[in-house]
């Protein structure tokens, strides 16, 4: 059962033996245990219900706003196991981006971007922070099209430029690692065509681990992927070694279009 | 044919309800008209004489505005502090759980209690506390009532304000949450904030329930005619001056009566659209 998978040196996360379960007995993932690498995208793929989003926001620790959600095994960031740190401090190095653009709508673009800071109680000088929000909407490209706006309430932007700016607001509080579970599901293909340009510049910055069911997208901007099943990681290995000559049965059907 | 039966049967019972309430405020109106024509609409909402004796007979109402206004918001900051953590409590931090459930019933139980109920337990209970503080001699009053009236709407505030609370999308907390916010930041930075107007919403309408609140009122204000001088005062609200003196009034003095229930009847009218449209625009 238990597979080889592709050794890579130096990563910024380690995943050991990592089960999920949300209720007794049942897992949603099953003894997971691979390393990420720093500075690459990494995809992680499957179809619905494999289990791909469970892992991805066990990185952070969301799942323990739901009180149900056990896992079990460890996870390291940069050699700690995350499980054993307050968990506050695992989500600023560890920033998420979620499937819906979610900006908070009572705050200003502006105060979008330095949340982070607000939310942890950090008070910046005004140039601390004018700095920061230029970096970080520059980052994403978005610079120039807020830049006379940023006082105005995120609302009036497009998806994808709303999207952008939750990358912003993750990227503002400098994270080790961006977890993004399916940023483009919500977007048109011209929104999400910038969204996979902007992580192709942000790797040289960040480790990104991204969640998609879309083959074609991890094809398109992963350095490595994932196939999960039910659970299991069934093959994880250079996103052109899979693609082109996947190991295992599943994953060339799940590729080739038989499910998913 | 049938169906068109009901249809109709829906209709005239819709039209009956509208004909109650349009003759209920004619009535009011026809029936306030001769004060209003005796003092004046403005002299009457602005003066605060209220004299009954057969020579000399002149009534304003504003004694018992301010008397209103004055329980109502008093009784309106008294439960915020209680309410808003309660709502904080069932809509946020308990979301879901047993715990949550069972204070909110409890909670919703208080609204069930009748006024005079309310009213019973704030004269033979409540009153005797507010003497021995030596706050004022017999204990009836302004502060008296409005505590009691902030033990009433809590339920309302709360219960509303925790709805509003809890229907804050997941999302938003979740992504405040992933930026490193501990649940009291989450709370002050994203849930208050997204709730706001809701819960603004949820105290007006707390405290149009406070204008009208009769029977526990009468019981505890003291019934004196005068425009309270402070908090410890007697004194007397809209509602209140009509229960204690409709039996034996006529002429202008019931004229001048149901003219104090029009006021009434405008002023919580107001405040319910208000809370209305803001819930509307909060949705």
């Amino acid at each position: 059962m238990e597979q080889e998978h592709i050794q890579i040196s130096n990563p910024i996360l380690q995943l050991k033996d990592v089960s999920i379960s949300y209720s007794p007995g049942k897992n949603a993932v099953k003894n997971v245990s691979a390393d990420i690498a720093r500075n690459k995208i990494t995809a992680i793929m499957g179809p619905s219900g494999c289990g791909k989003s469970t892992l991805l926001r066990a990185i952070n620790r969301m799942h323990e706003l739901y009180p149900d959600i056990k896992i079990m095994g460890e996870i390291l960031l940069d050699g700690k196991n995350i499980l054993k740190m307050n968990p506050m401090e695992v989500r600023r190095m560890a920033g998420m981006v979620f499937q819906r653009p979610n900006p908070f709508p009572t705050m200003s673009i502006f105060d979008n971007v330095v949340a982070g800071y607000k939310l942890n109680g950090i008070s910046l000088g005004k140039s601390e922070k004018e700095e920061i929000v230029e970096r970080c909407l520059t980052n994403v490209g978005l610079w120039n099209e807020v830049k006379d706006s940023l006082f105005k309430k995120g609302t009036f932007l497009s998806g994808g430029q709303q999207q952008r700016l939750c990358i912003a607001r993750a990227l503002a509080l400098k994270p080790d690692v961006l977890l993004m579970d399916e940023p483009t599901s919500a977007l048109d293909p011209i929104a999400t065509n910038r969204i996979e340009e902007l992580l192709l510049d942000l790797k040289n910055e960040f480790s990104i681990v991204i969640v998609t069911h879309n083959m074609s997208q991890a094809a398109r901007i992963s350095d490595y992927s994932m196939f999960m099943y039910l659970g299991e990681l069934v093959e994880y290995d250079t996103t052109q070694t899979m693609f082109t000559n996947p190991k295992d049965k599943r994953t060339n059907e799940y590729l080739s279009g038989q499910f998913g | 044919m049938r169906d068109k039966i009901f249809k109709k049967l829906l209709v005239g019972c819709c039209i009956l309800v509208l004909l109650v309430c349009a003759g209920m405020i004619y009535s009011l109106v026809s029936g306030s008209l001769s004060a209003f024509n005796q003092y004046g609409f403005f002299h009457f909402i602005g003066s605060s004489e209220w004299d009954p004796h057969p020579d000399r007979e002149t009534y304003g109402a504003l004694s018992f505005i301010v008397g209103t206004l004055l329980t109502s918001f008093l009784a309106l900051i008294f439960c915020i502090p209680f309410s808003l953590p309660v709502a904080l409590f069932t809509g946020s931090y308990f979301r879901g759980k047993k715990i949550a459930t069972f204070i909110s019933s409890i909670i919703d139980l208080l609204a069930g209690i009748p006024s005079i109920v309310y009213g019973l337990w704030g004269f033979y209970t409540f009153r005797p506390i507010i003497i021995d503080l030596g706050l004022n001699s017999q204990g009836f009053g302004i502060l008296t009532s409005s505590i009691i009236l902030a033990i009433m709407i809590i339920p309302y505030a709360s219960s509303l304000s925790g709805e509003f609370i809890s229907m804050v999308p997941n999302e938003l907390k979740e992504a405040a949450y992933s930026l490193g916010g501990t649940r009291l930041d989450v709370i002050r930075t994203v849930t208050l904030p997204n709730a706001g107007s809701g819960i603004f919403a949820s105290y007006i309408l707390a405290l149009g329930r406070a204008l009208g609140e009769t029977m526990a009122v009468t019981m505890l204000i003291g019934n004196t005619n005068n425009l309270p001088r402070s908090l410890v005062d007697t004194g007397n609200t809209m509602a209140s001056i009509i229960a204690n003196q409709f039996g034996e009034a006529d002429g202008l003095k019931l004229s001048s009566l149901i003219a104090i229930g029009l006021l009434l009847f405008g002023i919580t009218a107001v405040i319910n659209l208000i809370a209305k449209f803001i819930m509307k625009k909060f949705n």
